[in-house]
């Protein structure tokens, strides 16, 4: 992807790149750090159809949801030789009993034959998260396993 | 009852009926300084209510709100930002102001001001306000548009334009020969050289000097600076706001940042006293004569600005509409117009008649800026689809 930066003196900076059906989408990051994200018109690709402001935590939230499809579709792919394992992404949404709590706490290993492979917070990836890793309502776990295995680890996870 | 009594009721309802003003312009979604003007105008001389006690301490606030306004101008720029920008549109900012600044001077000598008075409406006309065009360009969505880094280049262009006019300006208001004026150019193009290459090189210890980590300390700090460095640019003729100006552009980073919020509540107190000192001090029986002046230059500096942000968005290879949004963005004029002209009224170096002329061209411009930023996609559209339009 050919990111362009262009400055937006006393404003702040526009990231942005051209889609293939023309479309720029991008983000104007202002000086005092919030965030817009902005998506060009179809008709005229100077102007802008949408530029809605983000919190912080909003943009990291729908980092998550753009980046781990992502993700799983590479694991996917790196696993397609191995007939039975699947990589699926699973959120710890707000009432869940893990909420707080470790990856230990979840014992989802031996009780599901499942791997978390990553966890996504705020649009970071974390890697290879040990037990001790504490999760948050929103964060999004990359798992590896059957998928029998995995449809109980959402369930684990879900009500505990 | 006693002087200061009078004096404190009499700022007071000043301040109280500028709020006001305010709450309606943000009702409406204007700007706030054409109300401002308007109310300078009707307390002043001449106008509805006449106020006599808060002189001396009006005056020299809106003395401080020039240089706050400057002062967080300069914060808003990096010194990369405006040498990048000074690089990048240094064609269309040349185009720019021979478009712009030529009907202010053509009109100032058919009333016959003279050279001076040309000098004076030529910056007036010349210098579109960034802090109007900033505001409008976020409101109506447009920061991530294309043409937008064109319009926001030309801006600071014209800010650096004018660190070197506001310095030439002084001198020829006070009236010093040629010589001295040349002299006077030259100190500030050394000084303005040297503040640009201090901050790309040194940004961060000009930093750590005014920097605190206890608001209190460093809102003490920056004011003394600002105004310590306004006065002693002040005494060297290069005009206190520009020393405000270059002040802040060598403050940077997260400095600048909490310098710009601290200051902010500040500069809008100020910078409201000074637009209403700037109406107290014309007398709006003056205006009528030379209205039919200022919209004649209104529409003529209107067409100049779209044609300007038309040829620097066309140079970007931008669209037409985006060239028309361009253009339409420049057209607002507001504080340092007036900057310009209260400098001018209050050396007497030109006459009233240049104040008046002044201030209804900017109650013009900052309503119609707006205005125009907003219906140019509209109408452009509608031309576009009309057939047989004209080719550019």
């Amino acid at each position: 992807m050919n990111v362009e930066v262009t400055p937006l003196p006393g404003i702040g900076v526009r990231k942005d790149f051209a889609m293939d059906n023309g479309r720029r989408i991008g983000v104007v990051t202002h000086k005092d750090g919030h965030i817009e994200l902005i998506l060009s018109k179809s008709d005229d690709p100077d102007a802008c159809l949408a530029s809605l402001p983000l919190t912080t935590e909003e943009a990291g939230a729908l980092a998550n949801l753009l980046g781990a499809p992502q993700l799983v579709a590479q694991l996917n792919e790196d696993h397609r030789e191995f007939a039975g394992i699947h990589t699926r992404q699973i959120s710890i949404k707000s009432g869940s009993p893990f909420h707080g709590r470790t990856l230990g706490d979840t014992a989802l290993r031996t009780r599901t034959g499942v791997s978390v492979v990553a966890v996504m917070r705020a649009g970071q990836v974390q890697p290879s998260p040990t037990p001790e890793f504490t999760f948050t309502e929103g964060d999004v776990l990359v798992a590896v396993g059957t998928s029998d295995g995995l449809d109980e680890a959402i369930k684990i996870l879900r009500h505990g | 009852m006693g002087h200061t009594a009078f004096a404190l009721i009499e700022l007071g309802a000043v301040f109280f009926v500028l709020g006001v003003l305010g709450r309606l312009a943000g009702r409406i979604g204007m700007s706030p300084i054409p109300l401002y003007l308007l109310g300078g105008l009707a307390f002043g001389t001449g106008g509805v209510l006449p106020l006599g006690d808060i002189g001396g301490f009006a005056e020299l606030a809106s003395e401080i709100g020039v240089v706050l306004l400057l002062l967080l101008l300069g914060l808003e720029y990096s010194a990369a930002e405006l040498v990048t920008g000074l690089k990048r549109s240094w064609m269309s900012g040349l185009l720019d102001i021979v478009l712009n600044a030529a009907p202010g001077a053509a009109v100032a000598l058919l009333l016959g001001w003279g050279p001076v008075g040309a000098f004076v409406l030529a910056g007036v006309t010349y210098i579109s306000s960034s802090g109007i065009i900033a505001k409008v360009l976020g409101d109506l969505g447009r920061l991530g548009n294309r043409e937008t880094p064109v319009v926001l280049s030309i801006l600071v262009f014209e800010d650096l334009v004018m660190a070197l006019y506001l310095p030439i300006l002084t001198t020829v208001l006070a009236g010093i020969s040629f010589f001295g004026g040349l002299q006077a150019v030259g100190i500030s193009l050394a000084v303005i050289t040297v503040v640009l290459l201090v901050a790309l090189r040194y940004g961060r210890y000009v930093s750590a000097v005014v920097d605190s980590p206890d608001r209190e300390v460093f809102l003490l700090k920056l004011l003394g600076s600002a105004l310590l460095v306004a006065g002693l640019a002040s005494a060297m003729q290069v005009s206190a706001a520009v020393g405000a100006f270059l002040l802040g552009i060598a403050i940077s980073g997260s400095t600048a940042e909490s310098a710009t919020r601290i200051l902010e509540p500040l500069r809008d107190l100020f910078a409201a006293m000074f637009f209403v000192v700037f109406g107290l001090n014309t007398d709006p029986r003056s205006i009528p004569p030379v209205l039919v002046w200022a919209v004649a230059l209104a529409l003529v500096t209107a067409l100049t600005k779209i044609a300007t942000g038309w040829w620097a968005a066309r140079r970007q290879g931008i669209g037409r509409l985006g060239r028309a949004r361009a253009g339409a963005s420049l057209v607002a004029r507001g504080e340092f117009s007036i900057i310009i002209a209260g400098l001018a009224v209050s050396a007497g170096a030109v006459e009233g008649r240049l104040a008046a002329l002044a201030t209804a061209y900017v109650l013009l411009m900052a309503i119609l800026g707006p205005i125009a930023a907003r219906v140019v996609e509209p109408l452009a559209r509608t031309v576009q689809r009309a057939p047989a339009a004209a080719p550019a």
